[in-house]
């Protein structure tokens, strides 16, 4: 006889023994430990919320301080290796097998682990993969969230900090799992219900409450000249050009100094409404002077931003808000809306080789992808047309043939020598010698060079859809890498010829001057000028404060 | 400390009306330029002092290109590195003939 | 024209000393004492193998402020952190002797501090120039001579610069400026995180920055972050500058010793300006320059002539 049901019992088992710790669904936090050690089996796959910005942060310490030989073996799947406990984990022989994301704090942790053979890799994916795998093959058997509040039924509220729940607890709850959520407190009744309650099976209530990474806040002061030049050059070069209306921007000052140059710069172009109305963003403090200039239509975030919820409370006209006046995110719809409702994805990277591959891996240090691979990739199963994306899947073939198709446009933006002074520009990533060095399936690149269209130095624009050969390929890439050993070795005649093609344009070729590229051109030098352009609705968390 | 010497003849010389100019400052990842119109005819010498060792080849095609494309005959340039990325050097050359040609 | 605008607004915090000694003066009113051409440098950075400065990160000279004439000396706080050092300090000290010394050069020194204090790789020649500073400072001051300190930099005012501070004639403060004397890292190495969190930026700011000081008396004016700011905070405390008597000495001593009865048993800012009578002390923190600077104006302690 098959038994079809074994995974309704062995969650009746979980909650059996999860029950003695809890009365009805709320747990102390004295008990959270035991709890955790009752519900989870050895070899389960859990989900343990570290997301982008928030993090189950009592919960992970919870976990950490479990005893290897009750919990071991664990499979982690969760988009953010964030909090030094994720890693403790690893080090404690609790969880052995690791697939995500993102692990920008704790890269040269997850490097170590790697080398020493505490961590068994199954992959670093993108946001969205690894959403999609919770639903085939990556289903967690236990959920730990983090919400803001939740009620005695176990609803809970996550305000503009709804980010992966939704999808980590859908696929958790409809699959036999176990949900333990962590709240900053219980109340009667909640603002709004982001999660139903019968998703979700334990609540803590924590002393303090949970902590949220700034991961998107960029101090203008902190924004340089060539950072500028480069961000005028997007503008005038590729935003006007395409006539680019919907888009995302990666972390960054590159894209941090875009923002900043809108109401300014782009102003004295005539672009207001011509570009850049409809975002996939978080919200970013560094957008307040567009959006409080008129240039913002509707932004859609994938989570939210440390010291915003005031500010995009006051602006719901402009960011998604729910019934209780807080906004809300969700990671998994806007990344889905990166990669089909927008045309152009810009965003940094730490290495690139001569065919536009990139990369953010080195090697001591593994940060992963993030949502780069899915938002700087071509969707080809878009079916409605924009002027962008017909535009830039005109420029990539020759005459006019029939069954055309767009492109979306995917600029780079590079520096071509770090702060360290190490060069961008390489013969070849780092991300190969780290696959064989660990013998992974695939060397891990963050966007691959044939979804690049552009990639944007401080020496010019390289349009890699006008390329039709790999050696007109290599030298527009040359041709803009400037004075690493990669540009040094361009070939002079070559990249005069790609110049008058337009497939390398140098500022003055846009009419630009490297000299004009001056910090007075930011709306906002400074965080406080954030504040003041935002009525004082923004709040930026004290690392961020000079007064 | 590294010493670096380099003597071009530029194509012409620089225009302007300033004798001297001094831009940037001493501090990580920048560097301090002075330039002063000493020199006769379109001779042009970059003296640099630098504290990070091993970049020789990188310093002589940004002063190349530098001379080739802007031409600064008549100069004398004189660089304190603070240890600036070659594109910060470029910059600051570029910005320190700029106030060299002002009238 | 456009450019003199957006300059004005130009951020004094973030300026180079060059910047602001171009923004704080009327345009192309500056000559610059032993300027960079005469390489007037650091004997001995470079056997530390550090980088020299032309000027040593210091640079003096004459001009005018709004048709006055003026003598003005920057440090350039991001060079070395502004430290004084042999020859930074020595063109400062020579600046403020010859104001003492010749009544032919103009009577008023704009002191634009930006310093972590010595020069730790020319550490005696550091100390012995802020005492030396000090002392020219108080000569120059009982000869007349008007000394106007502007703090407003990145590096702040600690160490001998908060010490060069205390000495002049008035002092004009920003917001983003710091006045202080033993620094932030220092204190919590020795006394410990819970004495004093370095790392906490709003904690920091609280207590040394230019809020603080122009509300329990450390400082005269509170200016805009901007060129225009200083500008107008500068001029201002002009109109109105102590006698250096004993009078004003013996009403100094009053003044510090109320200040420390009042205060002494505070452990933070909002606590002192509470005491001040401050209706809302946790909103000084958030509030802009004019609103501030109208407030300041009110309070007893902040406005004085006892320095």
């Amino acid at each position: 006889m098959t038994d079809w049901k074994s995974e309704q019992r062995s969650r009746e088992q979980r909650l059996n023994a999860g029950a003695k710790f809890a009365e009805g669904k709320m747990v102390a936090p004295s008990a959270s430990t035991a709890l955790l050690q009752a519900v989870i089996r050895p070899g389960d796959r859990i989900c343990l919320e570290g997301d982008n910005q928030k993090q189950a942060d009592f919960l992970a310490a919870c976990l950490a301080n479990a005893d290897p030989k009750v919990l071991h073996d664990l499979h982690v799947v969760q988009s953010g290796i964030v909090l030094p406990e994720h890693i403790d984990l690893f080090e404690k022989g609790i969880a052995k097998r690791l697939d995500y994301s993102y692990s920008g704090p704790q890269g040269a942790a997850v490097a170590r682990a790697l080398n020493s053979g505490q961590i068994e890799l199954g992959a670093i994916h993108t946001y969205i993969e690894l959403f999609a795998r919770y639903f085939i093959d990556l289903t967690p058997h236990v959920a730990l969230t983090v919400a803001r509040s939740a009620d005695r039924d176990g609803n809970l509220y996550m305000g503009p900090n709804t980010e992966d729940s939704p999808a980590v607890i859908e696929a958790t709850a409809f699959k036999g799992g176990i949900v333990v959520a962590q709240v900053n407190e219980v109340v009667d009744k909640l603002p709004r219900v982001d999660v139903p309650g019968d998703r979700v099976d334990f609540v803590v209530a924590t002393p303090r409450p949970f902590y949220i990474e700034p991961l998107f806040t960029r101090d203008p002061a902190s924004i340089t000249e060539t950072q500028i030049l480069a961000a005028m050059m997007a503008i005038k070069g590729i935003y006007a050009e395409y006539g680019i209306k919907r888009l995302n921007h990666g972390i960054g000052f590159n894209t941090a100094a875009i923002e900043l140059l809108l109401p300014t710069y782009a102003d004295k172009l005539g672009l207001k409404g011509k570009i850049a109305t409809h975002w996939a963003l978080n919200p970013h403090p560094t957008l307040i002077p567009a959006i409080e200039s008129g240039w913002v239509k509707q932004i859609h975030s994938f989570g939210s931003e440390v010291g915003m919820d005031a500010y995009t409370r006051a602006r719901s006209d402009i960011y998604f808000t729910g019934r209780d006046g807080s906004m809300s995110s969700n990671r998994m719809y806007c990344q889905v809306a990166g990669l089909y409702a927008t045309d152009l994805f810009i965003g940094s990277t730490l290495q690139i080789d001569l065919n536009g591959n990139s990369s953010t891996v080195t090697q001591d240090r593994i940060a992963g992808f993030g949502g780069a691979p899915n938002m700087g990739s071509d969707a080809h199963g878009r079916r409605h047309a924009s002027e962008a994306w017909l535009k830039a899947g005109r420029e990539a073939v020759d005459g006019d043939p029939p069954l055309v198709r767009g492109r979306k446009l995917v600029v780079q933006l590079v520096e071509t020598f770090s702060e360290k002074t190490i060069p961008a520009f390489v013969e070849k990533l780092d991300s190969v010698d780290l696959a064989e060095k660990f013998k992974l399936d695939l060397a891990p690149v963050m966007i691959y060079g044939d979804d690049v269209t552009h990639i944007i130095s401080e020496e010019g624009i390289a349009n890699l859809l006008l390329c039709r050969t790999a050696a007109e390929r290599e030298q527009a890439i040359r041709g803009i890498a400037g004075f690493t050993d990669v540009g040094r070795a361009r070939d002079r005649k070559m990249v005069e010829k790609l110049r008058e093609r337009k497939i390398i344009r140098r500022p003055e070729d846009l009419g630009i001057n490297p000299l004009d590229a001056q910090r007075s051109m930011l709306a906002a030098r400074s965080i406080e000028d954030l504040m003041h352009w935002s009525g004082n609705l923004y709040d930026p968390p004290n690392k961020f404060r000079t007064w | 400390m590294l010493t670096l010497k380099f003597r071009h003849t530029a194509k012409r010389r620089l225009s302007g009306k300033q004798d001297t100019a001094i831009i940037g400052v001493v501090a990580s990842g920048n560097l301090e330029v002075l330039l002063e119109r000493v020199l006769p005819g379109a001779e042009c010498e970059v003296d640099i002092a630098t504290p990070i060792t091993g970049y020789d080849e990188t310093w002589k095609a940004v002063i190349d290109e530098f001379v080739e494309r802007f031409s600064p005959g008549g100069l004398r340039i004189s660089v304190n590195d603070g240890g600036a990325r070659p594109d910060t050097v470029f910059l600051r050359l570029m910005q320190g003939c700029a106030l060299m040609e002002e009238v | 024209m456009e450019n003199a605008a957006i300059y004005a607004q130009a951020s004094w915090f973030q300026a180079t000393a060059r910047q602001r000694v171009a923004g704080l003066l009327d345009p192309n009113s500056f000559t610059e004492f032993l300027g960079p051409s005469e390489r007037v440098q650091s004997p001995h950075l470079h056997l530390f193998d550090l980088p020299s400065a032309f000027d040593d990160g210091v640079v003096i000279g004459r001009g005018k402020l709004d048709g006055e004439d003026v003598l003005v000396a920057a440090q350039e706080g991001q060079f070395m952190g502004g430290t004084f050092a042999e020859v930074s300090g020595a063109k400062m000290v020579g600046l403020v002797r010859a104001a003492r010394d010749h009544k032919n050069l103009s009577q008023i020194i704009l002191l634009l501090l930006d310093s972590g204090g010595v020069r730790l790789q020319e550490a005696n020649a550091g100390e012995l120039v802020v005492a030396e500073l000090m002392r020219a400072i108080v000569q120059a001051r009982s000869a007349g001579v008007a000394v106007i300190a502007l703090v407003g930099g990145k590096a702040g005012a600690f160490g001998g610069a908060g010490l060069t501070a205390a000495t002049c004639s008035r002092i004009a403060v920003s917001e983003q400026g710091r006045i202080a004397v033993s620094g932030p890292e220092v204190i919590e190495t020795n006394k410990g995180v819970e004495e004093f969190d370095s790392k906490n930026k709003a904690l920091v700011w609280s207590t040394d920055g230019g809020k603080n000081r122009r509300l329990i008396g450390g400082a005269d004016a509170f200016a805009e972050d901007s060129m225009e700011g200083f500008r107008a905070a500068a001029k201002a405390l002009l109109t109105h500058v102590p006698a250096f008597d004993l009078r004003t000495m013996q009403a100094e001593h009053k003044r510090l010793a109320e200040r420390q009865e009042n205060f002494g048993a505070c452990d933070d800012a909002v606590s002192m300006w509470r005491i001040l009578s401050i209706k809302n002390p946790e909103a000084i923190r958030d509030m802009d320059s004019k609103d501030f600077a109208a407030l300041a104006s009110s309070i007893k302690e902040a406005n004085h002539d006892a320095r």
